[in-house]
């Protein structure tokens, strides 16, 4: 178990560096699918059955597909790529280099972090999702889905060509 | 650990058999259909066709064009053919064999949310079309594979919610719990007609099969998302379909069809492993009497047009799937299956 653990951890730093070092922008997208598909292999050791594979379903296979879709379309290269000024770039390690500072200042001392509840194995398994979805966060979870049909309603809109008046 | 190894090696020379013997039986069907004879001069019968064919694929020339993007052309079949493989691994072929004091079960793995996994393996394999059909950098593959793509996903939402009508009646996502529950009772079929009706159709279509084969189209498309691949390549895609299919067939049989259920079987008292073994057969009977129907419907019905294949998923099949599960949930509180 352990060794799967730093194989997928390995995957998904690497393909991680890679979404952003790629030049190609659909080697990019790719590395983003793979980096989703370790995640998704560290979700099944950690016993989340369920958030595995919605994470494969809904983020590599719906999301991912689209992105894939809306970059093979724009026929992206070197020629169309937006083009830094030198100050964007300066500004941008600037920046970078501040929030890594950060990063190291707050995380020196090794912070001990607790499982939230490290003795209930089951707690990622389709039913125990399903009753936390339905019972616990049902006012939550039926709001967010009136949220999305309203983001679905004003995409069709926004998609929609406008009539030609007569 | 020994023995789940030695069952998946069988049951992937099993899938790769069936698959090529698909391509025979595809011919024969095609013959029988329009009165012909089909293939009858490799061995006898013609059995040894589909070896004919595999040496011929892997003796053609592989040309790249050259201006493909050439690690993307050369992934394209092979997540083709790996997710189209890979499904085979939740699906419950039969029973369990007890040797002694050892069972061994015929399903290589019985995740709790089996189906989800069929659908996550689906649901990858868009890639090895788009990534073919793109890197090929011809415009004719990149249309097919945007039409493969964009069917696959449409069907692939009206497969799901059919599904969700079957998950809430059987109460599991397990492959293995849903066939469990078809073993006592009622074969899921007589419980979800219109569901049943629904998968089978956007099965077809995630098959990309007639009459849904839009994404090849001799005379727009050419030869569609496989129009640059040739020699084994070609293969891998055309091979993927068939193995597609057979694998969607066992799905279909094993969801609604009482997978390897033989009705009253149980109640003759045999042995365990003799019901075992013929269950797995009475599950491949089933599958042959689906694959039959793939090629039936291929080569009956005309195809659809793009925009009226749209309008089928979208407008029809996805309304009828959420009426569907209504109907079920309805039929559910009033029968006293759920407390409100």
């Amino acid at each position: 178990m352990q060794y799967l653990f730093y194989l997928f951890a390995a995957i998904s730093v690497l393909s991680g560096l890679f979404v952003v070092t790629a030049r190609n922008p659909v080697n990019s997208v790719i590395a983003l699918i793979v980096c989703f598909l370790s995640i998704a292999g560290h979700y099944i050791l950690l016993n989340a059955q369920f958030l595995a594979m919605v994470q494969v379903i809904v983020y590599t296979g719906a999301i991912m597909v689209l992105f894939l879709f809306v970059i093979m379309l724009l026929n992206l290269n070197n020629s169309t790529e937006p083009q830094k000024t030198l100050l964007t770039r300066i500004a941008a390690v600037v920046a970078g280099g501040v929030f890594l500072l950060t990063l190291l200042a707050a995380t020196r001392q090794g912070v001990e972090i607790a499982a939230a509840n490290p003795a209930d194995a089951s707690v990622g398994l389709v039913s125990h999702v399903g009753m936390a979805l339905f019972k616990d966060f049902l006012l939550p979870f039926e709001v967010s889905s009136v949220l999305f049909l309203s983001a679905m309603v004003g995409a069709l809109m926004l998609g929609k060509k406008e009539k030609v008046a007569a | 650990m020994l023995a789940t190894f030695i069952f998946l090696v069988i049951m992937l020379l099993v899938t790769l058999g069936v698959a090529a013997y698909e391509t025979y039986a595809e011919r024969k069907v095609a013959a029988f259909m329009q009165d012909r004879i089909g293939p009858d001069r490799a061995g006898p019968f013609g059995l040894l066709q589909p070896i004919a064919d595999g040496v011929k694929m892997f003796m053609k020339e592989d040309f790249i064009p050259s201006t493909a993007n050439r690690k993307l052309y050369f992934l394209g079949p092979a997540i083709a053919m790996t997710t189209a493989l890979l499904t085979g691994v939740v699906i419950p072929w039969g029973g369990t064999l007890t040797f002694g004091d050892a069972t061994f079960s015929l399903q290589a793995a019985d995740p709790g949310i089996g189906i989800l996994y069929v659908f996550a393996m689906v649901s990858i394999g868009v890639y090895g079309i788009m990534l073919g059909g793109w890197a090929s950098n011809n415009k004719y593959a990149l249309y097919g594979a945007i039409r493969a793509s964009s069917q696959m996903i449409s069907y692939e939402l009206a497969m799901g919610m059919s599904l969700v009508a079957l998950i809430m009646t059987t109460g599991t996502l397990s492959m293995s719990g849903i066939v469990d529950g078809q073993l006592d009772g009622l074969w899921n079929v007589a419980v979800q007609p219109l569901g049943v009706l629904l998968f089978i159709t956007c099965a077809f279509a995630e098959c990309n099969r007639a009459p849904f084969d839009l994404p090849e189209c001799e005379t727009e498309l050419v030869g569609g998302y496989h129009t640059e691949f040739s020699s084994m390549k070609l293969g891998f895609y055309l091979f993927a379909e068939y193995v597609n299919m057979f694998i969607s067939s066992a799905v279909i049989s094993t969801l609604y069809f009482g997978g390897y259920d033989i009705p009253f079987l149980d109640q003759k008292g045999m042995d365990s492993n003799l019901i075992t073994i013929l269950g797995t057969a009475a599950l491949f009977v089933k599958i042959t009497f689906f694959i039959f129907l793939f090629m039936w419907i291929r080569w009956t019905l005309p195809r659809f047009r793009y925009d009226q294949l749209m309008n089928l998923g979208w407008k029809k099949l996805i309304p009828l799937a959420i009426l569907n599960i209504l109907i079920t949930g309805g039929y559910m509180v009033f029968n006293g299956n759920v407390k409100l």
